[in-house]
């Protein structure tokens, strides 16, 4: 079977970890993945699925630290025109925008 | 996602039952719609489209954007054969995101001890291939060299217009193949969609190698045009 983020997340929080759920929602140029793919991230930083070829994990593994802790969704953005690119940027030239949710 | 619906999805998805989950990224406010359900929903047509693509994206609803998560079905392969090759395709297909399901009724071959992780039915196809029915998201690798064993299967599957058909055999057991499925009633255009010698020409020699070369096909198959049945829609 494949890495299954849904399953992932929900044997997390059954266990009663604090997860995120995030998703591609929107792509623009050449995008590593495409709209509807998902990552699940738990409290401790583990996480399953992708939602680019590893480039921007990272940082939304980071940012759905916040959401975990305040439950307040948020819907972030990367790309090479961003000031965070040279950090975390899409070397493909590519820019995502990604959903970042709490299971609550 | 609250964990009900999460649960909700996820008893659907391992039911192989498709469902959407439509949210509105502003507020995180969601809604799960299962298949079956979609009908009675008010936005009907528009996610009955989403099922049918399959894809994921945006859609407004009352001047408002939403996004809509698609969550089909894996698309399944049989393979009939539980031979050397499928040892080595079925893991590699699981890997890939298939759906895979081995059929043959020598139980001495189909073992869950020599497929551990994925469907192993110890039956004739046309006994198993009954209850699980074939269809355009399904491809078959027919991989027994055994007409006993594949034809009853090749049958089905041309019937059921899976989008990969391949049988494993020279050109000349393919040429007797073609001749049985023609007495059968099928015509060129049938016999046209099966891939045989099976596998992409990777100049595959072990069984391994054998099963990346077709594994290969199946997602030459599946990607490069859309599934026959999204073409017709």
């Amino acid at each position: 079977m494949e890495d299954d983020v849904l399953q992932s997340a929900e044997v997390w929080r059954a266990a009663g970890r604090g997860v995120a759920l995030a998703t591609v929602v929107e792509t623009w140029g050449s995008a590593p993945r495409p709209v509807g793919s998902q990552l699940a991230i738990d409290e401790t930083g583990h996480f399953a699925g992708s939602v680019s070829g590893g480039c921007v994990e990272g940082e939304v593994v980071t940012q759905a630290m916040d959401v975990i802790a305040d439950g307040k969704p948020r819907t972030l953005e990367f790309g090479v025109a961003d000031e965070t690119a040279w950090r975390v940027g899409l070397s493909c030239g590519g820019r995502i925008r990604i959903f970042v949710e709490k299971v609550a | 996602m609250d964990l009900q619906n999460l649960r909700a999805l996820n008893a659907e998805r391992q039911a192989r039952r498709a469902a959407l989950v439509m949210t509105d990224t502003a507020s995180g406010a969601q809604q799960l719609v299962k298949a079956a359900d979609v009908a009675l929903h008010p936005q009907a047509e528009a996610l009955e489209a989403f099922f049918r693509s399959g894809k994921s994206g945006p859609l407004e609803v009352d001047g408002q954007m939403r996004f809509v998560t698609v969550h089909n079905p894996p698309v399944r392969l049989v393979l009939i054969g539980a031979v050397h090759i499928s040892q080595a395709l079925a893991p590699m297909a699981a890997i890939a995101g298939l759906d895979v399901t081995v059929i043959d009724p020598r139980t001495a071959f189909a073992s869950p001890e020599r497929f551990p992780h994925v469907q192993v039915l110890a039956e004739w196809p046309d006994e198993a291939l009954a209850r699980q029915k074939l269809d355009a998201h399904t491809g078959v690798a027919l991989l027994t060299h055994d007409p006993k064993i594949d034809d009853p299967a090749l049958i089905a599957a041309l019937r059921a217009d899976c989008f990969y058909i391949g049988a494993l055999g020279s050109r000349k057991t393919h040429a007797a193949r073609r001749a049985r499925m023609t007495a059968q009633g099928f015509d060129e255009a049938a016999l046209a969609r099966i891939h045989a010698p099976i596998g992409l020409d990777i100049g595959a020699v072990s069984p391994p190698e054998i099963a990346a070369a077709i594994l290969g096909e199946i997602i030459l198959a599946l990607r490069k045009k859309p599934l026959r049945a999204e073409a017709a829609s």
